[in-house]
């Protein structure tokens, strides 16, 4: 592998993305550990795992909004830090401040105030890309509208917008479905098979088993380690996703191939596997 | 010139200028503090750089250097800093970290001024309080123009602040709407954010002879409390912020003038007036408010255009989504309410 870099100043630059070894703890406990996540470009690929399991801790630590304790992040053969502008980051809708004074198409700008650099100022041009990106959303009559009038799905819809707007190749979402009405999360679907047949890569972190195998093509299971990755018909089998979510999920998950299930994890299960950072539940796999 | 003099002789212009810059220098950081729910940050650093200011005095034996601003910022910063990382620890909430920070380093000043500066002017009460009414008898010469030190430091730091939000108006903004955003695009919002508070220190050394600390504070929390009731732009909030902290200085030096009270006091109380008054009739104040709840809600939401007229790909994932409880243990908002809003209107 080393050879491969020193050639080509590239490691790994057949995957859109390609995470090595990463860890990452928080006050001592380790939310991710030893994780190596391969995602190879073109396809939709969700992160799953039970609450706690580091699945938007793994997201920061790709842009480098968490610093990892151990590890390594390319993108598409490249530092993180050298692919800035092929990179768009969709954090969860309740990260940010909607009482924030500002509109719904002054937030989609904000995408692309990493082309502008530092000091340099929006004008004409990037409203008018703001507002393009907000019609593809279906928002752009919202254009004004402060962004605390939205409702939940719409301000989602805001945000997709204004990772729409960066026109990038690797689009990180953590939990676009979170809190958004039926029709928003049809639209979002729709999106994100777009981006896919434009050659786009999608990263995101999902909540929703019964949804996995019908919106996501690729899926890599979490829980602080890394379960399993790959194609959705290989990896979402009910071993794996007992693995990810303890024998308690087991029933669920063999109703969830053929009927959807309770999704959600209860929390001891949850707390659990996070202060054994060893594989969960016994006889794991 | 010698008419600006003839006018700037007047203690009662430089008195008022004097309140009117303070408030602006610190109304325009102020807005930002608000913003990210740090406002109590500035009460712990105007107390916290008296620490700077005297370790200062006790390196170089005067407190006319700039050295003792430098000091003062650091001290500032090292306030922000011990706070995060107390908070950071996680065996201390943030809100006792900041309690816990300021005090020992005021502590610490006010026992490094007994047992080491008694004898210099570094009084703990102009600390707390300032006095801008004699501002104006401590004047320096800008060649033949004789001019309130007060206000020529404050003039100096109001356009310092001013050129820092103008002239990083973006990444302020997106280091504080979102900086995750921000740390992913390099904008720095750490950076960015220990920029803002160096300023609020710089800030409060310079208000410290004039109207001390806790009429420092008021400034910086109240004219963009008030401003970010009555509008919904960020830049309306910051002009708005700093033309409520010129009111102010008007309005208290005339309330102080004919009541005989306390100028920085006065100042000070003013700023909540016009809180008062924008927490009634503003934008989003209890008048407009109590009107909006018998206003219409907002249009149903379209489907994206791809969407509406897309192939019937999509028909196997609507059945999904409607019984899907996608995040909703992370984002705390039930379903239903989120849907609210748009099923009122139809």
């Amino acid at each position: 592998m080393s050879d491969a870099m020193s050639r080509s100043g590239l490691h790994e630059p057949a995957l859109a993305l390609h995470v090595e070894d990463l860890t990452a703890s928080y006050g001592g406990s380790a939310v991710l550990w030893d994780v190596d996540l391969n995602v190879p470009p073109g396809v939709l690929a969700a992160i799953v795992g039970p609450n706690g399991a580091g699945k938007s801790t793994l997201l920061k630590c790709v842009i480098g909004a968490v610093r990892a304790a151990a590890g390594h992040v390319y993108v598409f053969g490249r530092p993180y830090v050298r692919q800035r502008h092929r990179v768009a980051y969709v954090p969860q809708r309740t990260s940010v401040d909607w009482d924030f004074p500002t509109t719904a198409l002054d937030v989609v700008t904000m995408g692309l105030y990493g082309r502008l650099g530092w000091l340099r100022r929006p004008g004409r041009r990037e409203a008018d890309e703001a507002l393009e990106a907000l019609a593809m959303v279906g928002m752009d009559a919202y254009a004004d509208r402060q962004i605390s009038q939205l409702s939940g799905g719409q301000q989602q819809r805001v945000f997709l917008a204004r990772a729409l707007v960066q026109d990038a190749d690797l689009y990180l979402m953590d939990e676009p479905f979170a809190g958004v009405d039926a029709t928003t999360e049809r639209a979002i679907v729709e999106l994100l098979k777009d981006l896919r047949s434009r050659g786009k890569t999608v990263v995101a972190v999902h909540h929703d088993l019964q949804t996995v195998s019908s919106y996501f093509d690729w899926l890599a299971l979490l829980n602080v380690r890394l379960i399993a990755q790959g194609r959705v018909s290989e990896v979402y089998t009910s071993e794996n996703l007992r693995a990810a979510y303890g024998p308690r999920v087991v029933l669920i998950a063999a109703q969830a191939d053929g009927s959807p299930g309770e999704p959600e994890t209860s929390a001891p299960t949850d707390a659990g596997a996070r202060r054994t950072t060893a594989p969960p539940g016994p006889g794991g796999r | 010139m010698s008419e600006l003099q003839a006018w700037l002789d007047q203690p009662s212009v430089t008195i008022v200028a004097i309140g009117a810059l303070v408030g602006i220098a610190a109304s325009l950081l102020g807005t930002f503090l608000v913003l990210r729910r740090e406002s109590m940050l500035s009460d712990a650093i105007s107390h916290s750089v008296l620490l700077g200011i005297v370790v200062a005095y006790l390196l170089t034996g005067t407190l006319d250097t700039p050295l003792h601003v430098i000091g003062a910022a650091l001290a500032g910063l090292a306030t922000v800093w011990l706070t995060d990382l107390l908070a950071r620890s996680r065996r201390v909430k943030n809100d006792a970290a900041i309690g816990l920070v300021f005090p020992a380093l005021f502590a610490l000043a006010v026992l490094l001024i007994n047992l080491y500066a008694r004898d210099v002017h570094l009084d703990t009460d102009a600390v707390l309080l300032g006095e801008i009414a004699f501002a104006w008898l401590d004047v320096v010469n800008l060649g033949q123009l004789e001019v309130a030190r007060s206000l020529l430091t404050m003039l100096v730091i109001a356009l310092v602040n001013l050129a820092f939000v103008v002239f990083l108006y973006k990444e302020l903004k997106l280091s504080t709407f979102d900086p995750q955003l921000a740390m992913a695009f390099g904008l720095r919002p750490v950076a960015i954010g220990y920029a803002l508070l160096g300023l609020v220190s710089v800030s409060a050394v310079g208000a410290f002879d004039a109207v001390g600390a806790i009429l420092f504070v008021a400034f910086v929390i109240v004219p963009p409390t008030a401003a970010y009731l009555l509008t919904d732009r960020l830049w309306w909030m910051l002009t708005i912020g700093c033309m409520i902290a010129i009111g102010a200085s008007f309005a208290g030096y005339a309330f102080a003038r004919a009541f005989d009270v306390s100028i920085g006091g006065a100042m000070a109380s003013a700023t909540g007036g016009f809180l008062l008054l924008a927490l009634t009739f503003g934008k989003h104040g209890l008048i407009a408010r109590g009107w909006r709840q018998r206003a219409p809600a907002a249009p149903p939401l379209p489907d994206f255009g791809a969407v509406s007229t897309g192939p019937a790909g999509g028909g196997g994932v609507s059945g999904h989504g409607v019984g899907g409880g996608a995040g909703q243990a992370v984002s705390g908002v039930p379903r239903a309410q989120v849907e609210a809003p748009s099923a009122a209107s139809r």
